[in-house]
């Protein structure tokens, strides 16, 4: 069954983004929302373990949520998929169920 | 599809309310039916009619309001959690002899056995929390 | 169909401590009220959620209610599918025996008493999340 994962937390405020990649298994995706898509940026002491997960999982960060955070669009790991929230209706549609890791 | 939605935080203090909104708003444009909206934990806290924001910011209650008002969203407040936080409606603040109550219009409060009902009916259910 | 012949695979993930908040007292009502909806049932405790099954809680000094023999009761509602993360436990320097003995009874095998815990790596619990229809969170 292919699951989407969301996750919503700065993977500088806690270990929840870390252990979603650890439990996510091949072809899940995941999707990062609210504080999360900090995960997401170019350059910051996360950004390889993200990269090197995208061999594994597809991954999308919510794009207003960047926005927000003035977070450049330009600055996202590349590979990583920039979504609005009517493309994360339909990733909660098109995977058989969602796990949002709190 | 029927989306089951269950929200675990309050307003304001984490972006979970607000993040479902946006959800379930686009959600609703796609056509999709909103089979129950579940507030549990602080989530409860959405339902107090007495939040008094800034006129210039959003009105996260009303806004739940306003969805139940148009597009009928059912609103269920755990019974179990609201009694721990303070939102009663009448009969919970008659039943708990309480000088009044303070739920929000389209709001109703129930037990937790309405949000497993939403994950069994639903065809998915999604979290929004801390 | 009834709504009581849809039995869907519901999974409750424990990650936090209990006490610091309230999520392990209120995700347990949870997951009770779902057993008694006949539900397939099955929770897992990873990251600080292995401390909510912790042996010889005493909540005197904190004033707050112990609620952990709640989890003893899990087996009487049929909930008999609980994870642990082992790597969980290794990164706290804890092992199973320092965590309560959750058991079930099989009415099967003349109410023989089992264990309900099993110990499984991060690699099992994903093939088993992924099973699942609806996962919960608290």
């Amino acid at each position: 069954m292919k699951m989407l994962h969301t996750v919503n937390k700065s993977p500088f405020e806690n270990s929840t983004v870390i252990s979603c990649i650890s439990m996510c298994a091949k072809n899940s995706s995941i999707l990062f929302i609210e504080d999360a898509v900090i995960s997401v940026m170019k350059s910051t002491k996360f950004s390889n373990t993200i990269s090197n997960s995208l061999k594994d999982f597809k991954m999308y960060a919510l794009k207003p949520d960047l926005e927000a955070r003035g977070l450049s669009l330009d600055n996202v790991i590349e590979g990583v998929e920039i979504v609005g929230y009517e493309e994360f209706v339909d990733l909660t549609t098109e995977h058989d169920s969602v796990q949002s890791w709190l | 599809m029927k989306l089951g939605i269950l929200i675990n935080e309050g307003p304001y203090q984490h972006q979970a309310s607000d993040t479902a909104l946006q959800y379930v708003k686009a959600a609703i444009k796609k056509g999709h039916e909103i089979y129950r909206v579940f507030f549990y934990n602080d989530g409860v806290n959405n339902a107090t009619r007495f939040a008094t924001p800034p006129k210039d910011d959003r009105n996260i209650t009303n806004e739940w309001s306003n969805l139940a008002k148009e597009h009928g969203v059912d609103l269920v407040v755990c019974v179990a959690a609201a009694q721990r936080r303070g939102i009663l409606d009448k009969g919970e603040a008659e039943r708990n002899g309480k000088d009044s109550d303070n739920i929000a219009d389209g709001f109703r409060i129930s037990g937790l056995g309405q949000l497993v009902e939403a994950g069994i009916q639903a065809d998915r259910l999604i979290t929004f929390g801390d | 169909m009834s709504e009581e012949a849809i039995i869907k695979k519901f999974m409750y993930v424990n990650r936090k401590s209990p006490y610091g908040t309230i999520y392990a007292l209120e995700s347990l009502e949870v997951v009770l009220i779902t057993a008694a909806f006949d539900q397939d049932v099955s929770l897992t405790f990873t990251d600080d959620g292995v401390y909510q099954l912790m042996k010889d809680q005493n909540t005197d000094g904190i004033g707050m209610k112990n609620f952990s023999s709640t989890y003893a009761a899990l087996g009487d509602y049929e909930v008999k599918k609980i994870y642990i993360d082992q790597e969980s436990l290794d990164e706290r320097g804890l092992s199973v025996s320092d965590l309560q003995e959750l058991v079930w009874e099989d009415e099967d095998e003349d109410y023989a008493e089992k264990s309900s815990i099993n110990l499984v790596s991060r690699a099992e619990l994903s093939e088993i999340m992924s099973q699942q229809d609806i996962v919960m969170s608290f």
